[in-house]
């Protein structure tokens, strides 16, 4: 029915809807609490749900909060103990290198302080004699010689002895000085190497101390991840975070390294596997290459486990040393084979690169005319060094892989419960706009029929006052 | 176990999308050069489109260049024909020797009295429905004015271009044309609709400094 046949009932319009407008005023009166508690049911329903719906994702958020804390903490407890371990096998190797050395390092102090105590005393200066003749030069010399010829001669005589013994003890003196600078001048090197000895001690020393620093600090950061606390737990997840961006920079950096390794070999590859083949969509060119890649990240996996820098897969860490040795050196071996057969197809890429050229410059320009460049044995050598380097480097993201990998799992955790928390705060919101707006359209309901709800507020009004009117009289 | 059901149900799947009959995405060109009277003096720039177009095949494509001559419905009207070898290098080798045919050819060439282009189309089609390329073209290198010799019957022969683009190059203009326009536009206009009829597509280009829309 459309509206012009609705305002056609009476010959007036106006009269029309009018009538029609008191018809709907009475139904909406008529029907407004129904229509109330419809929609008051409603809004209460569907905000219920949504209470619910929030409430049961709050549960799974606290509940893969809770499963990130005890992950972040695992791995946490895990790291610390491969820190502190490494430390204390770092002290270890410093005191059996060292302290396995200290009984000939004493030794060798004892003995050469030994020897420079024997040199001490051998340089001691020893007092000349007192001289026990001077009594009887003074009593000799108190004789006077004019009286006596023999005197005279006597004391020439002596005179002649005290310069010869004179002379004597001053040649006796000069050796005994001569030997105890001797002495003196070899207790030189002794006390040299008590230094140079006393030195690494003291040096080996203070790099224990430094290291027992560390391991408190790693100890007490380890104690506060085994007990849980907040402290540990904001020191983990940035930890996380920041080793899954510095991670996820490198492998990105990987990445286009293994991109260019990819344009160096793909059209190369084209020559052994054919040009045009395809697999599953794709050139089987560019698919063997990928595979060259993949291979040889692989290895270089497979090389870093097995040298225990990574620990990614617990089974290789696990093997016995004789076994991860020859793994090494097998997996070494494969990522040599490649990168020469990486080299090679560089080398062949720059062959049918010039061999393409000379055929455009045939097709586009008549006569087959290459210039010959002379450095082109440097771009040639270029591609072959990066043919052959890449695939060594490609092991090292092995590294950054590994990183990724583990703090992975705490970014997505920590998204998750980040998406959580918006859904349920979501949830919570539509489910009060729901509420809310059952109440306001509770009041819209009310707008068109406020003639007939004021009259019926006057009326209840009226009453109300009669009726206190009544109770007070009886009252009185 | 349940994970190893799953991952062997998608392995099978991947093998056996990749098994699946390949869809050739190879190209199959074929030219036909007008080689008739005055027509035969423009060899030279066709000489250009064909090694702009060898340039630009790729390997495993496929090209040929026939002549269009008194009864072009011949497989001696071809003067080269190659399918590019699958490795980049061997292809390179195969289309060096192309080039140097069709400057032999080019070279020593002579004007042929009439003009069969329907006998070349109908070779090309064939040569090209043999090959089974993916994209085929045709190229016709003419001032698309049919000449029949007395005796030969091309009229009712239906063409069938389905899946065939077709590209009249260098369509010039003859005295008449200039005389009279329409005559032209008429002959191109039959052409078009002679290839629209058998399922084909039509382009003409006449400025050879646009090549890049050729393939």
């Amino acid at each position: 029915m459309s509206l012009d046949e609705l305002l056609a009932i009476t010959p007036s319009p106006f009269i029309s809807g009018l009538l029609w407008l008191i018809l709907l005023v009475t139904v909406l009166y008529l029907a407004r609490t129904p229509a109330h508690t419809a929609i008051g049911w409603f809004g209460r329903v569907v905000h219920n749900a949504f209470r619910m719906a929030a409430g049961s994702i709050s549960r799974a958020e606290r509940g893969l909060s809770e499963r990130n804390r005890e992950v972040l903490l695992a791995h946490g407890r895990e790291a610390k103990e491969r820190f502190i371990e490494r430390e204390f096998d770092r002290v270890n190797d410093t005191m059996r290198k060292d302290l396995a050395g200290y009984p000939t390092l004493h030794r060798s102090l004892s003995d050469s302080i030994k020897r420079i105590e024997e040199d001490h005393q051998g340089a001691v200066e020893v007092p000349p004699d007192p001289p026990g003749w001077v009594k009887a030069v003074q009593a000799v010399a108190s004789i006077d010689s004019r009286s006596e010829y023999m005197v005279g001669n006597i004391l020439s005589d002596i005179h002649k002895a005290l310069i010869k013994a004179h002379k004597d003890a001053m040649t006796d003196y000069r050796a005994a000085s001569k030997k105890r600078h001797e002495l003196l001048r070899d207790m030189l090197p002794y006390w040299r190497r008590i230094q140079q000895t006393l030195g690494s001690v003291g040096k080996n020393v203070d790099s224990l101390l430094k290291r027992s620093k560390a391991i408190d600090r790693h100890m007490e950061e380890y104690e506060d991840i085994v007990k849980g606390t907040d402290r540990a737990v904001h020191m983990l997840s940035s930890s996380s975070l920041v080793n899954f961006f510095v991670s996820a920079v490198v492998l990105g950096v990987a990445i286009g390294g293994a991109a260019i390794n990819f344009s160096l070999i793909a059209r190369p590859m084209a020559e052994m596997v054919g040009g045009t083949n395809l697999m599953g969509g794709f050139r089987t060119a560019d698919i063997a290459a990928l595979v060259i890649i993949a291979v040889e990240i692989s290895m270089g996996l497979f090389m870093m486990e097995s040298m225990r820098i990574t620990r990614l897969f617990p089974v290789i860490g696990a093997l016995p040393d004789k076994i991860r040795v020859r793994m090494i050196w097998v997996t070494f071996a494969i990522l040599f084979l490649l990168a020469t057969v990486e080299a090679g197809l560089a080398y062949m890429r720059e062959i049918l690169m010039q061999d393409e050229l000379a055929t455009t410059a045939l097709l586009r320009g008549g006569d087959a005319v290459v210039v010959a460049n002379e450095f082109a044995w440097i771009t040639t050598a270029a591609q072959m060094g990066m043919g052959f380097i890449l695939p060594f480097a490609l092991v090292f993201v092995a590294i950054p892989l590994e990183t990724f990998v583990h703090s992975l799992r705490t970014v997505i955790g920590f998204a998750s419960v980040g998406m959580l928390r918006a859904a349920a705060l979501v949830l919570r919101l539509i489910g009060n706009v729901f509420r809310h707006g059952g109440t306001l359209t509770q009041h819209v309901y009310d707008l068109p029929i406020f003639v007939p709800l004021w009259i019926e507020a006057r009326i209840g009004l009226r009453k109300k006052r009669r009726q206190s009117d009544d109770y007070s009289e009886v009252s009185v | 176990m349940k994970h190893v059901r799953h991952i062997l149900v998608t392995a099978s799947m991947l093998l056996l999308s990749a098994c699946q009959d390949p869809v050739a995405r190879n190209s199959g060109v074929y030219m036909l050069m007008d080689t008739s009277g005055t027509y035969n003096q423009e060899l030279e720039k066709a000489e250009q489109i064909i090694r702009y177009t060898l340039a630009r095949l790729e390997p495993a494509d496929s090209f040929a260049v026939a002549r269009i001559d008194t009864g072009s419905f011949s497989e001696k009207d071809i003067v080269a024909k190659a399918t590019f070898d699958d490795r980049p290098s061997a292809a390179n080798g195969q289309k060096r020797r192309f080039a140097e045919q069709i400057t032999a050819f080019v070279d020593s060439t002579q004007p042929s009295p009439y003009t069969d282009i329907t006998g070349g189309l109908l070779q090309a089609i064939e040569f090209l429905n043999e090959k089974g390329t993916g994209r085929k073209t045709i190229f016709i290198y003419s001032d698309l004015k049919e000449d029949l010799q007395e005796g030969y019957i091309r009229d009712g022969i239906p063409l069938e271009f389905d899946g065939f683009d077709v590209v009249a190059l260098n369509v010039t203009k003859l005295r008449s044309d200039n005389v009279d326009p329409r005559e032209y536009l008429a002959r191109l206009e039959a052409w078009k609709k002679r290839v629209e009829e058998g399922g084909g597509t039509w382009r003409v280009i006449n400025d050879l400094e646009r090549l890049d829309t050729l393939l």
